[in-house]
This record gives structure tokens, sequence and C-alpha cells, in this order.
């Protein structure tokens, strides 16, 4: 892998099984991800989008091809060496936001920071409540998930994947909830993080406000990548 | 550090779950120990029950032919009592019991009876032998139970036709005076048995001197056999009554089978599913890079915390329910002559330390394996598998 390639897929194809049958979902993608990259994932639904960013969050194995994460061969990668990947270095935000329903808010984002080891209680504090600004949520620190409408929950997810700065964050659908000046503002942080740290982004979206934001587009149509162009703001 | 951290949070977090989890636990717990503490209670109560009215405890002399589960012997199973024992008889310590089959008339009807010969001065056995002592005007004195008074429809002072063979196997029949009805929760000393001075029953089978068995006291120094006379230790009676008590016992047994199941099935069903209930998490927990491992101890140590917790909730809400049954007994729904055994119809609860902690870490090691097993195989799915749910 080049100096500089955070991602690279080679004929990836994932498919499901569904009853005896089986639906292949990605059918020989072929990506490089580098770092630095403010990228976006667009297409109809149902192409393969959170498909895609599940085997690049190493959540999911691929079926067939190359598949490499941050340096790891992602089809060889062993369970332990995974969690490590996931909790190190990748950010993820889901399409369902799965928050831990018994959490706070605080303790929501504070969970990434609580299992790597060196943090201290004041530093995640201070993490926590720098993560909760970015997506304007500080005066709901103590509430649960039950108690927060979508978007704040969205919000929540997306304090939680940023809050220990990784170098790769994959964030399905982050503004599908938000109004227009919660998506701007979400993605004013994500550009900043991207400028000031390096810290990569992949999305998956329909969004336009996130288009516009986007340095690179690539088009996913039924498990290919159809178009790969430079973004609104390339 | 940062797992217990966790469980903590959880187990604080979820406090519904968490309290249904630990109640369900406590209650199994509570419900365990008392329905063993009951058997053992039970159990204990037959064998003292046992020891103090039928079988005393220095052990006893058996002639050689007599075999307590076959009435047909017991006609034949008589020889003399011997010379060496007179001056603990005398004392009361050692107690010659002279048996034989028989019938009574109450009534006009006929009914078997095992009658048997005690004297009246015996010390070692909790029976009312002394009203046998020589009365005026009585020459059959009889002393029977109340079970047996009950169902023969006699009363003190009543006369009954009493008619058996005497050694030489000629029929003989007397008129005997019920003296005495007895109340004895030890079922064998008095459904179908009749009781007369050991000398009267002597004269009667004309056996003088003779005896079938002989009870021993605590202290007469005789552990083995004498002449003529087989020795059976404490251990060696008990062991008969362990083994019919196992037997008899399928009714506790099944009581206390049924009680754990519920528990475990209670235990099985909140553990269980609350885990798989919460795929989502563990898929979510994965996703944010806890090892497989850490998931597994997580869960576990949950599970070990509500055992931890249920264990404390169950001493305290089971104390006074436990002490209740230990001090005021359990009334039993049967009476005790329908199961066949010395039991009052109260039954006084035990609990041994053997019974707590066993129960204690049965159920410790019940909730941490349905805790493991569980979260062993949802973490060993993909984190996105994990996360749909399914
Ligand atoms: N677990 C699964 N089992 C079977 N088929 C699946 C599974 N997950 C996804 N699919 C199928 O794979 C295809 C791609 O799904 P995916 O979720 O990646 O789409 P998407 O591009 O994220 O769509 P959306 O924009 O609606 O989120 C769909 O046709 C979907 O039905
Ligand atoms: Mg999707």
């Amino acid at each position: 892998m080049e100096n500089g390639t955070l991602v690279k897929t080679k004929g990836l194809t994932k498919s499901y099984p569904i009853g005896g049958e089986h639906f292949l979902a990605l059918k020989g993608v072929d990506l490089e991800i580098n770092k630095g990259d403010f990228t976006g994932l667009v297409g109809p639904s149902g192409s393969g989008k959170t498909t895609l960013l599940n085997i690049l969050g190493v959540l999911d194995n691929p079926t067939d091809g190359e598949v490499e994460v941050l340096g790891e061969d992602v089809k060889k990668i062993k369970a332990v060496a995974a969690a490590r990947l996931r909790s190190k270095m990748l950010g993820f935000i889901f399409q369902t936001y799965n928050l831990l329903p018994v959490y706070t808010v605080f303790e929501n984002v504070e969970f990434p920071l609580l299992i790597l080891n060196g943090w201290s209680a004041a530093k995640r504090k201070e993490a926590v409540m720098q993560a909760l600004e970015w997506v304007g949520l500080t005066d709901k620190v103590k509430n649960r998930p039950a108690q927060l409408s979508g978007g704040e929950s969205q919000r929540v997810a997306v304090a939680r994947a940023m809050v220990k700065k990784p170098q790769l964050i994959l964030a399905d659908e982050p503004t599908a909830n938000l109004d227009a000046e919660n998506s701007l503002n979400i993605l004013e942080t994500m550009q900043s993080l991207n400028k000031d740290l390096g810290t990569t982004f992949l999305f998956a979206t329909h969004d336009e406000k996130v288009i516009g934001f986007l340095k690179r587009k690539v088009t996913l149509i039924d498990g290919l990548i159809a178009a790969d162009e430079a973004g609104a703001a390339a | 550090m940062v797992l217990l951290q966790l469980a903590l949070k959880n187990i604080m977090g979820a406090k519904l779950r968490t309290w249904l989890n630990i109640f369900v636990l406590a209650m199994s717990f509570i419900l365990i120990v008392w329905g063993k503490a009951i058997v053992v209670g039970m159990g204990d109560q037959i064998i003292d029950a046992m020891k103090d009215v039928e079988l005393g405890y220095g052990g006893q002399l058996w002639h050689p032919d007599y075999d307590e589960e076959d009435p047909l012997t017991i006609n034949d199973a008589h020889g003399s009592i011997p010379d060496e024992l007179v001056p603990g008889i005398e004392a009361g310590q050692i107690v010659p019991i002279l048996m034989a089959t028989g019938n009574i008339y109450p009534e006009g009807k006929v009914r078997s009876v095992l009658i048997r010969g005690i004297s009246p001065d015996q010390q070692i056995l909790d029976l009312p032998s002394s009203v046998l002592k020589d009365r005026k005007g009585v020459d059959y004195p009889a002393l029977i139970g109340k079970r047996m008074a009950r169902k023969n429809n006699l009363a003190v002072g009543d006369m009954v036709t009493v008619r058996w063979r005497d050694t030489n196997g000629v029929f003989d029949a007397r008129e005997v005076e019920i003296v005495h009805i007895m109340n004895t929760v030890v079922y064998t000393v008095d459904v179908g048995q009749i009781w007369f001075p050991l000398e009267t029953l002597q004269k009667m089978l004309v056996m003088p001197n003779e005896a079938t068995i002989i009870a021993l006291g605590k202290d007469t120094g005789i552990a083995g056999d004498l002449t003529g006379w087989t020795y059976k230790s404490l251990d060696d009676l008990l062991a008969n009554v362990l083994e019919l008590l196992r037997m008899k016992n399928g009714g506790g047994n099944i009581m206390y089978g049924i009680m754990f199941s519920i528990a475990l099935l209670a235990i099985f069903d909140t553990q269980v599913l609350s885990i798989f209930r919460r795929k989502k998490e563990i898929g979510t927990l994965m996703a944010l890079g806890l090892t497989r491992n850490k998931v597994i101890g997580l869960f576990t140590l949950e599970g070990s915390l509500h055992g931890a917790l249920a264990f404390i909730l169950g001493g305290i809400l089971g104390f006074p329910f436990f002490r209740y049954f230990a001090v005021k007994g359990y009334a039993m729904p049967i009476e005790g002559d329908e199961y066949g055994f010395a039991l009052g119809n109260v039954i006084y609860a035990k609990y041994g330390a053997d019974l707590l902690i066993g129960t204690t870490l049965l159920l410790m090691a019940t909730v941490v394996l349905v805790s493991y097993l569980p979260t062993r195989r949802i973490s060993k799915m993909t984190p996105t598998n994990a996360l749909r749910g399914r």
C-alpha cells in the first residue's frame, strides 16, 4: 500500500445469502481512499453504500476481492486485531445511530475513550465536552438515548465517532435526520477536523448539503462504481 | 477495571432489567434453599423421631431370624435374653422387645396386628411404657397409638379381644383393656401395633425370658454380636431407615425438583433472553472496538454481579422467611400418616452451611453460564450481523 493510501479495494464483492440464493450487493469494487480525503459515496437506495462502508469499517467480511484498511488485510485479519483497528483508528457513524441505551449522552460519547487505555477521566471529560460542542448537544449530557429526538441521537453518534479523533471516519448518512442548521454545523466541524488534523472522511449520502462539502464524489450503482469525480469543494 | 466500571454502569443504568434479573435470582435462591431445607428438615425429623422412639441410641441386638420387612419370620424369631444383660435391663438401659403376629376383633371386625411386649420400666425409648405397670384388676393392659385407636374406634377403658398363636402353634385369645392411647409421630410404633408388658406377652406366647429384638441405651458397652444375637449398630438401623426414606422421599424430592426447575427456568428466561435482546448492543460494543473476550467478560461479569446482588437480596428477603419456617415450621399439606413415616404435621426447615453454600455456588455457576454461553455465541457473529439484531 502506498504511503498516504488508507483504504484500497480491488475486485471487492459481497454476496448475501437469501433463501437458497445469493444476492450480489457489491460486484467488484475498486476503490482507493487517500489520507486527507473528504469523499462521498452517492447512489440510489440499495446500491451498496452501507455494505461497502461496513466492510471498510471491518464490521463485515468481504466475500471476495482484496481489501486493505489502514495497512491491514481485512480478509485475513484476526478478531483481536480488527477490534484494535476499530477502537484506535476508525470512527463509525451508523445510519441507525446504535447508541448504547442505558448510557447517558455523555457516557455514550465517552465510551470509545474508556476502552482505549491512557485517557484520564479529566482528559476524557474535556474531549467529550468538546465533541458535544461540535454537535451542539452540551445541554443534553445527562439524557439517555430514549430521551433524544432522531436528529439529536444522530448528533450523539457523530460525536461518538469523532471524539477520539480517529484517522478514518466512516459515516453512513450522518445528516439524514438533521435540519439544515445542524447539518451545516456538523459538516463544518468535520471539515475543520479534516483540515486541521488531516482526519479522512468517507460518507454514504443522498444529502445535497453533504455533497456540497465533498472533495471527491464516488457514485455507486447496483454494486459497481459508476463514476469517480471531483466534488463541489475540491 | 474498565469492564467492572462498564458492568456496574450497565447494571445501574438498566434499572428495570437489573431488578427483574436480581429479583428472579433472589427468589430462585430462596425457593431452592427453602425447598431443600424442608426436605432436609423432614429427613432429620424422621430420623430423630425414629431414634427417640423406636431405635434407641446404642444400637440393637436382633434375633438372627428377625427380618423387619418380612412379617412371616416374626413368629419364629425369638430367643432367650442373655444373662449378662440382666443388670442393664433392670436399670432400664437395655430393653428387650418380644413380637408376635395376631389379630384383634374390634366391634366384631378382624384386624391383623403386631403384638409387642416391652418392659414398663424401660428408660431409653420415648414410649409411655410405664402405663403398662401392674394395675389392680387389669390382667392384660394394652397400649396403642392414636392412629390405631382412631382406625379401630378404640378408647381408653375399652376391652378388645386379641388372638394369637403361642410357641407351640396353639391359638389362644384374651380380652385385653386399652389403658392408654399414645400420641406419637412415629407411625411404625402406632399403626397396626398393640403393646403389652413384656412379661405378660412372654406368658401369653409361652416364651419365658425371650425376646425378638433388644434395644440398647447409649452406654451399655455392647458393640458386637452376643451368642444367639446379632448386633445392629445405630448406623445399620438408620441405613434401613435412610433407604426407606430415600424411596419414600420421592414426594419431597419431586417438590424440590419442581422448584429447582422453575428457578432454573426463570433464571434462564431472564438472563438468556435479556442477553439475546441485547444483541444489537453487543454488536455496537464490537463495532466500537471492544474485543470479543472483553464483550464476553463484560456480560459474564454483569451476570456474576446480578448473582452477587441476588445473594444479598435473597439473604435480606429470605432471612425472616427462612427463620419462620425453622422456628414455626411448615404445616404439611399431606398428613404425615399418608406419607407413611414418622412425621409430625409440622416440618421444621433445616438450613445447613452446605445447603446455603451449595445453593449459592450452584446459582452462581448457573447465572455465569447462562450469561457466558449466549454472549459467546453472539460475539462470534460479525458486528453487522449482531447489529441487525437477528
Ligand atoms: N443482510 C442482508 N441480507 C440480504 N441482503 C442485504 C443485506 N444487507 C443488504 N442487503 C441488500 O444489499 C443491497 C445493498 O444494500 P445497502 O444497505 O448496502 O444499500 P445502500 O446503498 O446503503 O441503501 P440506502 O441508501 O437505502 O441506505 C440491497 O439491495 C439490500 O437489499
Ligand atoms: Mg445504507
